[in-house]
């Protein structure tokens, strides 16, 4: 893992110190709220519904076992126990006070952790694979340049003010599990024909209230060049960003309205001004700063182990509970005899992604006993081990049994991502973790949920689009309908390397009728799959919306059931 | 000024917790909704949005809300977003599994 170096503990510490001052400053009513407002969602502190929320940077994802103890702690003193992992792989505290925050935010200095920029129209944290590192299908560990990007763009001044918040996700592997393509830009390592790794860039990806699928503005990019590749797009959208209407100030409008050809023209030219040194002072990283860098991500010292372990078959053979948490929360590593363990945060009827103190500090022991103190949060709002060995694999499930954390549905139909929504969130139009915890009920067979298979929901309570809802299989956003919640349906999002946005399935529904619509459309595809091997999205695409439509409203005309056959 | 189609009350967060506060009858502020001085007329609404604004040391985004009134005549919350700022959360969290909020007073 990376360690700050001396300029990253200054840089914090600093900026700990200056909002410390401005809430002084506020309080003492010498910065008025306008004027204070900016300063503080500059250090991740926003005011919600009921109270501060502090929404905690955690660069690609990645922390490691101290950090996790340190939220933990964080969570009981300052808050009320618990946080919220994201879909940005940050943490948000719910309860903080404006006076508390600056404490807080000298706690995670304290283990080389900040809020910075994860507000404001700024890059903000940079995402990442939550399996890089371990993956079996990694072509090579994307959190060098995630680090790369962290710093570069932390504290930018060129991009302290650009039109709008800008996003970056970076993945190592060729199945994408970083939603690159939904985000403004997303880096997809891949190699050219010599065989050199470098990076495909896409742009202009993101959700809200204009889902796009992003773009591939360039093929392949060298990793020696892809800072400065990234330097030339912000710069073009800086410029050329639209900033008179915030709703089309995104990276994706000004890609749609110019056109890629006309925004590829602009960012190649001033691709290579950077690298020409027309542009002024060069902006890739140093050699040498890389190779620092690269250090820290060297693979841990991973045993030679055999493919096979018998202890692992043993357990597997004699406990059918573990040998279905091993099928569904487990995947492959890329060293022999190590697999990866996914911690589900989706215990049924729980609010996806929140974690208590307890369980924070459970993980992190896991993570130091058997996972080289790394622990991994993903973009579902799960948590990762990324480095298990097999033999290790029933110790750890026993232990995820006792703290309560075994829950065997990764990836399945109660993994539900759901944002905050009405029950915290002020930007919010209805609550989303109701929905996801009523659905999560209806499907708390293990075993029918297995049978199901993959099926991946994911719940908005607005129009932003921070639960993904526009990628998920099924996608669920909430809205306002005459004085009551309304939640829309769409069908066939996906988040992955052959993303898609999903399609509106029809008139909304209230909330009591969303969680019998996902019976019946669970029936219907259980009724229309050829097997167990066609996921939910594999019949959706093969059949069309016309069948799961008429599940969804089966007493509407045209949508009844007899159009199951259309 | 046209009358407003609601009663009107005024909310906001407090400047030190965030707390959902109400501003009152005699310019303080409460936790508690039914606490609320109502305003029925647009002018008079204006007002107390404006003596809500000059406390800038107390509230944080001060707004005019639509109410219900209850048969005693006090505020009651009339859309399910004030309701539930009002409540708190509506679903149990945390390491309590427990409702957070004036509603697990209730």
């Amino acid at each position: 893992m990376y360690r700050y170096d001396e300029f990253d503990h200054d840089f914090v510490r600093d900026r700990v110190k200056r909002f410390r001052g401005q809430v002084e400053r506020r309080v003492a009513g010498a910065l008025t709220e306008d004027e204070f407002k900016p300063l503080r969602l500059q250090n991740g502190l926003y005011l919600q519904l009921h109270a501060y929320m502090l929404r905690v940077a955690i660069p690609y994802g990645t922390l490691s076992g101290r950090q996790m103890r340190q939220l933990a702690m964080i969570a009981e003193r300052w808050d009320k126990g618990y946080g919220h992992f994201t879909t940005r792989q940050n943490i948000q505290f719910n309860w903080p006070t404006l006076s508390d925050t600056p404490d807080i935010l000298d706690a995670l200095a304290d283990v080389e952790m900040h809020a910075i920029q994860t507000s404001g129209n700024t890059i903000r944290n940079v995402t990442a694979d939550h399996f890089a590192g371990a993956a079996a299908d990694e072509i090579e560990d994307p959190r060098p340049t995630a680090e790369i990007i962290r710093q570069w763009s932390t504290g930018h001044p060129e991009f302290a003010f650009l039109p709008r918040k800008f996003k970056v996700a970076v993945t190592g592997s060729p199945n994408d599990r970083a939603v690159t393509k939904a985000h403004d830009i997303g880096l997809r390592m891949v190699r050219n024909a010599a065989g050199e790794p470098g990076y495909e860039v896409i742009v202009g990806g993101g959700m809200g209230r204009t889902p796009m699928v992003g773009k591939v503005i360039r093929d392949f990019v060298p990793k020696a060049d892809f800072l400065s590749y990234l330097e030339a797009i912000l710069r073009v959208y800086n410029l050329f960003g639209r900033r008179d209407n915030k709703y089309k100030a995104r990276i994706k409008i000004l890609v749609h309205e110019e056109g890629l050809e006309e925004v590829r023209a602009r960012v190649e030219e001033e691709f290579e001004a950077i690298r020409s040194g027309a542009a002024g002072p060069a902006v890739a990283a140093d050699p040498g700063e890389v190779a620092r860098i690269e250090a820290y991500f060297r693979p841990p010292a991973f045993e030679d182990l055999p493919a096979e372990s018998r202890a692992l078959g043993t357990a597997l053979a004699a406990d059918a509970e573990f040998a279905a948490w091993h099928a569904v929360n487990t995947a492959a590593h890329k060293r022999a005899g190590y697999r990866i363990v996914t911690i589900s945060l989706k215990p049924i009827g729980g609010a996806p992604g929140d974690a208590t103190a307890d369980e924070m500090r459970a993980m992190a022991d896991l993570a130091e006993r058997y996972s080289f103190g790394e622990l991994r949060v993903s973009h579902e709002q799960n948590i990762v081990l990324p480095h298990v060995k097999l033999d290790d694999l029933p110790a750890v499930h026993a232990a995820l049994q006792a703290a309560g954390l075994a829950t065997a549905n990764v990836g399945l139909v109660s993994d539900i991502i759901a944002c905050p929504g009405m029950d915290y969130c002020a930007l919010a139009t209805a609550r989303s973790i109701p929905i996801a915890q009523d659905i999560a009920r209806r499907f708390e067979s293990a075993a029918r949920a297995r049978e199901i298979g993959e099926l991946k929901i994911k719940i908005s309570g607005c129009i932003n689009a921070c639960g993904h809802h526009h990628v998920g299989h099924v996608g669920i956003l909430g809205l306002e309908k005459a004085g009551k919640e309304n939640y829309q349906i769409t069908l066939g999002g996906d988040h992955t390397e052959t993303a898609a946005i999903g399609k509106i399935a029809g008139r909304g529904l209230d909330a009591e009728e969303v969680g019998p619509a996902m019976e019946r459309l669970v029936e219907a595809y259980l009724r229309l799959r050829q097997g167990p091997e066609e996921r939910f999205l594999d019949a959706y695409r093969r059949l069309g919306a016309a069948p799961f439509k008429a599940a969804l409203y089966p007493t509407e005309p045209g949508q009844g059931a007899s159009q199951d056959a259309a | 000024m046209p009358k407003p189609s609601k009663p009107l009350i005024v909310t906001g967060n407090h400047l030190f917790e965030g707390d959902v506060i109400y501003l009152t009858a005699v310019g303080g502020w409460s936790r508690e909704h039914a606490e609320a001085v109502v305003a029925t007329d647009a002018k008079a609404a204006a007002a107390l949005l404006e003596e809500a604004k000059a406390q800038p040391e107390i509230v944080v985004g001060p707004y005019l809300a639509e109410t219900d009134l209850g048969p005693d005549g006090r505020p009651a919350p009339n859309h399910y977003r004030e309701r539930i700022r009002t409540l708190g959360p509506t679903i149990p969290v945390g390491p309590e599994n427990a409702l957070l909020g004036k509603q697990a007073e209730a």
